[in-house]
């Protein structure tokens, strides 16, 4: 199961929104260990295409030091989806390479409603999980 | 002296569940040999069959990432850090 509060769902929807019809992405981190979504941080689609999305190399790794310096891990990973479904895609499936993250996948094909579901990708293995809304 | 590879999440099982290994060679096609040699099947992970860098791993050298230096026959020199992170990217 995935715990998010509502102002980090609120953004997710908010950052997948703004950059329609591109798809957008980012993490939420966390502390190492702890499954907590707590920090969340857009990224930048390098792709700037509605199909496909790719971390920016260099925000990366600035992104991914950052966390280390703070003992921190990606607890979310997220990306929109701008003409289909909320489900990974075979590509989602097949790039996946971070095994404890939570993958969410948010579609904004309809303009008045958002989709949002949480997997987990594991050896090629999609699971849906429940997500919980907390404070 | 010696080259220190950081090593991400997903490719621990290689290491022991290390986070850095260290390791040497001039170049970082070299360096992912002679890591091999010791974490077998880590270079399998890094380098496709035609002997080029993994389209989705990406490979810094000290700040830069190595696509814009030489790829996989990156010079390299005692005391240099390479992390090496997995792309994050899908459709």
């Amino acid at each position: 199961m995935l715990t998010l509060t509502q102002e980090l769902y609120d953004a997710i929807v908010a950052h997948a929104r703004r950059d329609h019809p591109d798809e957008a992405c980012g993490i939420i981190a966390g502390p190492v260990g702890s499954d907590r979504a707590e920090r969340i941080v857009p990224m930048l689609n390098a792709e700037r295409s509605p199909t496909f999305y790719r971390f920016d190399s260099m925000e990366q790794l600035r992104v991914w030091r950052e966390m280390d310096e703070r003992d921190e891990e990606p607890v979310v990973v997220y990306h929109s989806h701008t003409a289909t479904e909320a489900y990974p895609s075979r590509t989602d499936v097949g790039l996946a390479q971070e095994p404890g993250a939570h993958y969410v996948l948010v579609s904004t094909r309809e303009p008045d409603q958002t989709e949002f579901r949480s997997f987990r990708i594991l050896d090629g293995e999609v699971s849906e999980e429940p997500i919980e809304i907390s404070g | 002296m010696a080259i220190e590879a950081r090593i991400p999440t997903i490719l621990r099982s290689y290491t022991g569940g290390e986070k850095a290994v260290s390791g040497n060679g001039d170049t970082l096609g070299e360096l992912f040999s002679d890591l091999d040699s010791r974490h077998e099947g880590l270079r399998g992970r890094l380098v496709g069959e035609d002997g080029s860098l993994n389209r989705f791993v990406n490979v810094y050298l000290n700040d830069e990432d190595v696509r814009f230096l030489g790829g996989i026959e990156t010079p390299m020199s005692d005391g240099d850090v390479v992390t090496i992170l997995p792309a994050v990217a899908g459709g």
